[in-house]
């Protein structure tokens, strides 16, 4: 019996673990950011968080709404 | 303009991510677009906005950009003085939007081919037969 219910335990521990990797990734995925390419090649991706990124991001929501009217 | 159109119409026929576009010059005039004037008028004006924004954010000269929204992407590639703004919804193909871009924006800057000139038909001439020929 110890057993079993030590076996349900650790399979929901790794089942909770795998959504949370799934979840993690998921939201990383769906982060919002800009990427910004230069003409020597050079690449500069800009996340959310810091202000001038959001200000480029605010920006960018902008042409999206304009975009859909 | 009939070949701005034809970029634009070839762009919205490849690329079924594409939901809005539009061409612009350096200025904000709108060159061309694939909604009504209204609407690429303010999607001109944004995306200028966001390029010059983004331009201060390197030394070099900025190509092009892309922002992902959770609802949705912004696009703006340039090409000398002209540049397409474009919209597509979350999570799209990123380079392949690119490339669709870059080509539209090429094919709105070539000049239509000029029909070659016909060439004049040539002149027949006769030569008069020599004396010593026409005797023997």
């Amino acid at each position: 019996m110890p057993r079993r219910r030590a076996l349900a335990v650790a399979a929901a521990a790794a089942g909770s673990a795998a959504g949370a990797v799934f979840l993690r990734r998921r939201a990383t995925r769906r982060r919002e950011r800009a990427e910004l390419y230069f003409a020597d090649g050079s690449l500069v991706t800009l996340s959310q968080g810091s202000p001038e990124p959001d200000q480029l991001l605010a920006q960018a929501r902008a042409v999206l709404a304009a975009a859909r009217g | 303009m009939a070949q701005a159109a034809d970029a634009l119409a070839h762009l919205t026929e490849i690329s079924t991510q594409i939901q809005a576009a539009v061409v612009f010059d350096r200025e904000g005039t709108v060159l061309g677009s694939i909604v009504d004037d209204e609407r690429a008028g303010r999607i001109a004006e944004k995306a200028l906005e966001l390029f010059r924004a983004a331009e201060k954010q390197g030394s070099q000269e900025l190509v092009q950009l892309d922002a992902s929204l959770p609802d949705g992407t912004v696009f703006v590639v340039r090409d000398a003085d002209r540049l397409i703004a474009a919209t597509t919804g979350p999570e799209p193909t990123v380079g392949l939007v690119f490339y669709d871009l870059k080509t539209c924006l090429r094919g709105f800057g070539e000049e239509p081919p000029k029909p070659k000139p016909k060439r004049a038909p040539a002149k027949r001439t006769t030569t008069p037969r020599k004396k010593d020929d026409a005797a023997s």
